[in-house]
């Protein structure tokens, strides 16, 4: 498949939040303000990439060669959370700024479904590994887009009056469909 | 009872004995369940071919690489008191709105007119490219004869109406049925 | 503590998806269809009481620091038997929820009950838990389904009302997001006039 077209479509045409709904909960979660969802998106990009290229080599090279792919969910789901773990100890150590950055974020995305998500449809789609990582990378600034406009929405949303049942999370919800709406506009592009 | 101390032992033991109890415990399961998943499997294959062929006794299923795509395409013949009552092929297409693959089953008289086709795989657009399991999109390949008839959509110049905001999705069912007719004028219904 | 309160804390003052927020993913993924939410919440719940049970029975031997990846093995498990049960006898409801089988791994909802319920209660609570948390959180995606469904398709549960398209945008992405909205604005109204 073009690498063109797997690009424009996991950051587009079907966003991974707005289309797909992963990662739901940090869109919902961490999106009140600009800085927080950009440092959020930066954590996901991150785990998410690595986290694609570890569990596409362990399903590819050790679950299918045993005929044990059933075990891939139990896997997957470990494979992040220790690599989670790892990551968090190797920004503290090589790049305190970083871990600054992202530290914070990263205990959140053992449970961000939007990496096991991504990890899951890569081995599906059987995509070969370096689509795997094209796709990761393009899912995760989809995600990054997605944050950054909704994080932008609510900002401003806060300072507005709205009717007292709508206020919080109604209104974010309501304001999200009408995003989605907005990015189903993508549809023609591929 | 107290709580287990953390440990490093304790912690590397106790992790060790879940996960071990756990995959044990999936092993067995995934064994009971191996059988059902392949019969269930095959119902589906076989209720699609059902679906797109006449009634037939037996069947004679093997894989051919169509001359575009890289995945192979399986070929069915039904046949009834051995004479060929028509062929089922397996074929998809890669180029549908969703990354999923579509996968159809197109059925052939003998005579090589289409009888009917049957969507067993697809993630299209719901309340769009979904459509194309309804029998308003579907019927339009039905008792066609692909010598005669242009298996595009209008939009490119063919003979099927695409479905409206779906025209992916629509291209996408044409170029699968295209496919399996290709496969079949190569293969020939005769064999 | 009082077994009722327990179980029905699920479906009004706690339920996941209105107040808590949890599992929003499959919430708004997979409920394009009454049916399809049903089938979602059935094997969530089925899920949640599973991993209740274990936890609430082996909490005493796990050592806290590995408390997490020891609950996430468990939950690991029980959806890997989902996957494989539900691929056998439900073959057709498998592949329309897709890989939000597997998601339900990292629903905060079964995770929080583990980590948050069943790792500190008896058996008998945490069952009662799981079974009202599931429940109530079944319940939630079938409301939301069927109201997709009828505004979207003018069907409920696959029978169809409307003849034609109905307003497509309800099944649709952002159709989920709208109605989960009007939905939870409706309950915190019904909440606050109670």
């Amino acid at each position: 498949m073009d690498y063109f077209v797997i690009i424009i479509s996991a950051i587009f045409v079907s966003n991974i939040v707005l289309a797909q709904f992963l990662g739901i909960c940090p869109f919902l979660g961490v999106s009140g303000k600009v800085s927080t969802s950009l440092g959020m998106s930066g954590a996901v990009l991150f785990v998410m990439t690595i986290a694609t290229i570890v569990t596409w080599l362990i399903y590819n090279y050790v679950l299918v060669p045993f005929g044990i792919t059933f075990l891939q969910t139990i896997t997957f789901i470990l494979i992040i959370a220790s690599l989670v773990q790892m990551v968090e100890i190797m920004l503290k150590k090589i790049s305190p700024p970083l871990f600054q950055a992202l530290g914070i974020f990263l205990p959140l995305i053992t449970t961000n479904c939007a990496v096991l998500g991504v990890a899951l449809l890569t081995v599906g789609r059987e995509y070969n590994l370096l689509q795997g990582v094209v796709f990761a990378v393009a899912s995760a600034i989809g995600f990054g887009l997605a944050m950054l406009l909704f994080s932008g929405l609510r900002e401003h949303i806060d300072l507005m009056e709205a009717p007292k049942g709508m206020r919080g999370v109604p209104i974010a919800l309501v304001t999200a469909g009408i995003l989605a709406l907005a990015f189903m506009g993508f549809s023609g592009m591929v | 009872m107290g709580k287990k101390e953390s440990t490093f032992i304790n912690m590397v033991l106790v992790l060790f004995v879940i996960t071990a109890v756990a995959s044990l415990a999936l092993g067995g399961i995934y064994n009971l369940t191996k059988e059902p998943i392949a019969l269930a499997k095959k119902a589906k294959r076989e209720r699609a071919i059902k679906e797109v062929i006449p009634d037939f006794d037996t069947l004679i299923s093997y894989k051919v690489m169509p001359a575009t795509g890289k995945d192979s395409v399986t070929i069915s013949l039904g046949y009834k008191n051995d004479t060929l009552m028509g062929t089922a092929i397996a074929s998809y297409s890669n180029n549908g709105y969703d990354p999923t693959q579509i996968q159809l089953m197109v059925g052939f008289l003998p005579n090589g007119i289409i009888k009917n086709t049957s969507v067993t795989q697809q993630k299209e657009t719901p309340g769009l490219g979904v459509k194309i399991k309804d029998a308003k999109f579907k019927n339009q390949f039905m008792g066609i004869n692909p010598a005669e008839f242009n298996l595009t959509v209008t939009k490119d110049g063919g003979d099927i109406d695409a479905i409206t905001a779906a025209t992916i999705t629509s291209r996408a069912f044409c170029e699968a049925v295209q496919q399996a007719n290709d496969v079949y004028q190569k293969e020939g219904g005769n064999k | 503590m009082n077994q009722w309160k327990n179980f029905t804390k699920g479906f009004v003052k706690e339920n996941a998806v209105f107040i808590l927020l949890l599992g929003l993913c499959p919430t708004l993924a997979v409920t394009s269809s009454a049916e399809n939410g049903l089938g979602m919440g059935l094997a969530t719940a089925f899920v949640l009481v599973g991993s209740n049970i274990v936890v609430s029975l082996i909490k005493n031997f796990i050592p806290d620091k590995v408390r997490i990846p020891a609950f996430i093995v468990i939950i690991a498990s029980f959806v890997t038997i989902v996957e494989l049960v539900m691929q056998a006898y439900s073959p057709a409801l498998f592949d329309a929820l897709g890989i939000f089988i597997p998601l339900i791994v990292v629903n905060c909802l079964v995770l929080g009950r583990a980590e948050g319920f069943a790792s500190k209660q008896g058996l008998v609570s945490s069952i009662v838990d799981g079974v009202g948390m599931g429940l109530g959180f079944t319940y939630a995606l079938f409301l939301l389904g069927s109201v997709r469904e009828i505004l979207g398709s003018g069907a409920w549960m696959g029978m169809k009302f409307i003849p034609g398209d109905a307003i497509l945008i309800f099944i649709m992405s952002p159709g989920a997001f709208l109605v989960l909205g009007y939905l939870i604005a409706l309950i915190n109204k019904l909440n606050k006039t109670n």
